[in-house]
């Protein structure tokens, strides 16, 4: 039982962190409060979804600013798809940057573009670590025989 | 669960993204929907029974319908992001409103962005509500009144659940006068939402106003 304990205040412990520091918000505790016995995996299936999501974006975006005539309604319809992913996901931080890099669109500035292109990319792996670490903690819990504990 | 009533209800869900479509799943199976989704405005059409080619044939006096325009499963609303590549939100709603087979399902509309004249356009054009994403489960409390103008008369006797506007508590049977129940559904409707009282739609069900 210690065990299970130390797992789950653990758990909780980074789960707070990861709100704390803006990588995810509110919306992912919705999506936890969604999980439930007849949806058991909710939660890492929506996560896995936006990271193929978030990829394959990523990839639409960097070949797009790569043309020598920058097609930014393009790359800004790519964005937009990313804003709105990771705004139903939770993920805070990575929309966050999806709302500067809309600007740099309008503006035409590829500059600003590739610079909020490497930010996204860089949120995307920081949040992708960081889930994956909490998912880690849930099916240690579960694996010592407790249960996850809802986030408040 | 839920209610038996609830799994009668049967939502059609539009969205283009995967993410919002497995969200919005389950919100819906959550609220004891059953739930359909598709990824594009055209195949929600094709889902309806609704092919564009025919759609110009149908006219409102015309009391029998195709069997090419026969809806193959009721769907008791409609619900869809408005942000979609070829076929938007609000396409689709008004392929559904012009349509006379179709008029009559409710329609709502989703969107991430806080846009007050599409908000507005999409509410005159006939959506029922539209909803700001991130969808919540509150939202969606706001739908059972509207699907419940659709369902005929011999089914309201199933649908007694607190959740729903009826002022007073569990009925005993069925209604007396159709009247009070749309009244009530009416006034049941989220005043929170800013958007004009929508015109009288002219259709062929008689419990609508």
């Amino acid at each position: 039982m210690d065990v299970v304990n130390q797992l789950q205040r653990q758990f909780l412990d980074y789960s707070a962190s990861l709100h704390r520091e803006g990588f995810l918000d509110d919306q992912f505790t919705q999506l936890q409060k969604l999980q439930d016995e007849n949806s058991p995996d909710f939660v890492v299936e929506v996560a896995s979804l936006f990271f193929e999501d978030c990829e394959k974006l990523i990839n639409n975006m960097a070949r797009a600013l790569e043309q020598q005539g920058v097609d930014f309604k393009q790359v800004d319809a790519s964005v937009h798809q990313l804003k709105g992913s990771s705004s139903s996901i939770g993920a805070m931080r990575v929309k966050n940057v999806c709302i500067a890099f809309r600007s740099f669109c309008e503006a035409q500035n590829r500059e600003g573009c590739l610079r909020c292109l490497q930010q996204v990319t860089h949120e995307y792996s920081l949040l992708k670590n960081k889930l994956q670490t909490l998912f880690r903690l849930e099916q240690q819990i579960l694996a010592a025989g407790g249960s996850v504990p809802a986030i408040e | 669960m839920g209610m038996a009533a609830d799994s009668e209800f049967h939502v059609l869900a539009v969205d283009d993204s995967i993410i919002d479509r497995k969200l919005i799943e389950r919100l819906l199976k959550t609220s004891s929907y059953q739930v359909t989704t598709v990824d594009s405005g055209s195949k929600a059409l094709e889902f309806l029974g609704l092919h564009e080619d025919l759609h110009d044939r149908i006219d409102q006096n015309t009391p029998s319908v195709s069997p090419n325009n026969h809806q193959e499963v009721e769907v008791n609303l409609v619900i869809t992001d408005y942000c979609m590549p070829g076929m938007t939100g609000y396409d689709l709603l008004k392929k559904i409103k012009e349509s006379s087979s179709l008029k009559n399902i409710p329609v709502v509309i989703m969107s991430s962005e806080n846009v007050p004249s599409r908000i507005s356009r999409c509410l005159e054009e006939g959506a029922e509500e539209f909803f700001l994403k991130p969808v919540r489960l509150s939202d969606l409390n706001k739908l059972r009144p509207h699907m419940l103008k659709t369902k005929s008369k011999d089914h309201c006797k199933e649908q007694v659940d607190e959740k729903t506007a009826f002022p007073s508590p569990k009925q005993e049977g069925k209604e007396e006068s159709n009247n009070n129940k749309r009244k009530a559904t009416e006034e049941g409707v989220s005043p929170e939402r800013t958007r004009p009282r929508p015109r009288p739609r002219p259709n062929g069900i008689t419990t609508m106003v």
